[in-house]
């Protein structure tokens, strides 16, 4: 917002329009890639069971997700009559809007991000947690008992590992002495020995950061339904769970919603543990390049993208070759083993920070 | 420019919370509710008290309210009930709604206003997160560590009280289930043919 103000001598209107075209071009890209992702998703998913996947349209069927999205739209959409109108209507498009909202703090190369906040890490956990209420507005709107079902169990599940996230991104914060996203990165920098997942910097510390990377990766899958939690629209008991009485274009919304929401988990776990935009095993200033030219932003982004496609196809692999949870396992994981061993690590981790790394801080 | 997100963002806290308590569907009026927390984490952004406007979402938004809608949407409630002793309630319930308006209009007038205006949300830190930290881990270490202890116990309690062992229902043993290997598990039998298997008695073993 400072450099837009610049760029317009100060005048606000102009900057906020700068602004908003800052945002929307990063949305485009950003659908963009969610498009050609679903279609790795399925490619993948294909592969391991020995299929060819989506094949028909475009070359290699890469504009699958388009066709798609062209199915959802022109579909008639169905409100079920005993639906609670508003409220139905409402939930998919709340899912979506708090999917995207995230993604305002999500830094993808030196700069290249929309609001630069202090409290970045606790933002995006803020709005984490608002995920939930278009799943159970969703559930309870439909009217009917297996979608009420499936958001129940959704949002117990979705509450449950967002406690383990939390201590797993107090770890990480504490780390890196800043809840900024851009500083988190930029503390991980030099090369892959100074990535969180490897103690950032500290290399005692990977038995206590490596832990929680798996841990992250596992809460990440539980936080986003994904297989093998995917049990609030577990198709064997509650054929789709909230999503069940959705059609047309919300049917699409709640669908976008999660996929954003997963692409989202890869790009945190890159940001968070694997360095985010920094190269393993070099910096491009030490090659000569100018930081800040566009030819380093653009090296930088394709690094941020390699990791956080290499993420999301590990949550594609996941969902090919885990078998689902049962409910009952799904929380004691959560809350007997996740909890307690994130608990520890927060007290390990901050008096490593406070008596190893700044010497003792107690005067 | 703050002052109109200050003026919009408190217009849909007030409108909102105006329809927590008419709308006729309780679920209605959690949802309304979530929505004026959450603007008025906006109105805490808008003063500089980021840290407290992010933990606002995150601790009522994200948890309290997805209780409370829990709650709500699980109970069976029946309206015409709920209603039939509003007009007994209407003098008590309009008395402390008007004994809460004037405090805050004695707060309103009694404020320094050169105060409100040069408000400062991390005194004497970088950010407000600093500053909360500063007099949170310091000043006020006990009471801060006793409020903690206060919540624990309540959360005890709650588990308590609900709390029931029955001793009919059927329990996974994890440890149990781990420590099973395949020489307990597992028997393989020499089957003669045209007499089928027969699962042997364990005395017999």
């Amino acid at each position: 917002m400072e450099l837009f103000l610049q760029w317009t001598n100060g005048n606000p209107w102009l900057a906020v329009l700068l602004a908003v075209a800052q945002v929307l071009a990063f949305l485009v890209v950003l659908l963009l890639s969610i498009a050609m992702l679903l279609w790795m998703d399925r490619k993948v998913l294909a592969a391991s069971m020995l299929r060819k996947g989506p094949n028909v349209v475009g070359p290699f069927g890469l504009l699958q997700s388009f066709a798609d999205f062209g199915k959802f739209v022109l579909k008639e959409i169905i409100i079920p009559a005993g639906a609670n109108k508003t409220v139905f209507i409402l939930a998919p498009i709340i899912s979506t809007v708090t999917a995207l909202m995230a993604w305002a703090v999500i830094p993808v190369a030196p700069g290249w991000v929309n609001a630069d906040l202090n409290v970045g890490i606790l933002y995006l956990f803020a709005v984490s947690s608002l995920g939930v209420y278009g799943i159970i507005m969703a559930g309870w709107a439909s009217n009917s008992k297996y979608p009420f079902l499936g958001g129940l169990r959704s949002a117990a599940q979705m509450v449950s590992y967002e406690v383990s996230i939390g201590f797993i991104l107090v770890t990480v914060l504490m780390l890196a002495g800043s809840m900024n996203l851009t500083d988190v990165v930029n503390a991980q920098s030099g090369g892959f020995w100074n990535w969180n997942i490897f103690g950032g910097g500290d290399l005692i510390l990977i038995f206590v950061m490596l832990p929680m990377f798996v841990m992250f990766f596992v809460s990440a899958l539980a936080e986003t339904n994904r297989a093998p939690f995917d049990l609030p629209e577990a198709e064997s008991e509650l054929v789709a769970g909230y999503q069940v009485e959705y059609s047309s274009s919300p049917f699409l919304l709640i669908y976008l919603a999660e996929q954003i929401a997963i692409v989202l988990m890869c790009a945190l776990m890159t940001i968070l543990f694997l360095g985010g935009w920094h190269l393993p095993f070099f910096s491009l200033e030490d090659l000569g390049l100018k930081s800040g030219s566009l030819i380093s932003s653009i090296i930088y982004f394709g690094s941020f993208a390699i990791k956080v496609v290499f993420f999301f196809f590990l949550f594609a692999i996941v969902r090919a070759i885990v078998p689902r949870y049962r409910y009952d396992q799904l929380m004691r994981l959560g809350w007997k083993i996740f909890l307690p061993t994130s608990l520890v690590a927060v007290i390990a981790v901050s008096a490593y920070v406070v008596f190893v790394k700044n010497g003792s801080a107690i005067a | 420019m703050q002052l109109i997100a200050f003026y919009i963002l408190s217009t849909v806290v007030v409108l909102s919370a105006l329809f927590v308590i008419s709308s006729r569907n309780p679920v209605h009026s959690v949802l309304w509710l979530i929505l004026s927390f959450f603007t008025a984490a906006g109105l805490l952004v808008l003063i500089g008290a980021e840290f407290l406007a992010m933990l606002l979402v995150v601790v009522y938004v994200g948890a309290v309210a997805v209780l409370f809608l829990f709650v709500v949407m699980m109970l069976d409630v029946d309206f015409k009930q709920m209603r039939k002793g509003f007009a007994d309630y209407f003098v008590v319930g309009g008395m402390i709604g008007l004994a809460l308006l004037a405090e805050l209009a004695i707060i309103a007038t009694a404020a320094n206003t050169d105060q409100v205006r040069n408000f400062d949300p991390s005194p004497g830190a970088d950010t407000n997160a600093e500053a909360l930290s500063n007099v949170l881990y310091t000043d006020y270490l006990l009471l801060f560590q006793m409020a903690g202890i206060v919540l624990l116990v309540a959360m005890i309690g709650a588990i308590v009280l609900t709390l029931r062992h029955r001793p009919d229902v059927k329990r996974q043993n994890v440890g149990d289930q781990i420590a099973r290997r395949r020489e307990n598990a597992v028997e393989v039998l020499d089957v003669n043919p045209g007499q089928g298997a027969s699962i042997r008695k364990e005395n017999e073993k």
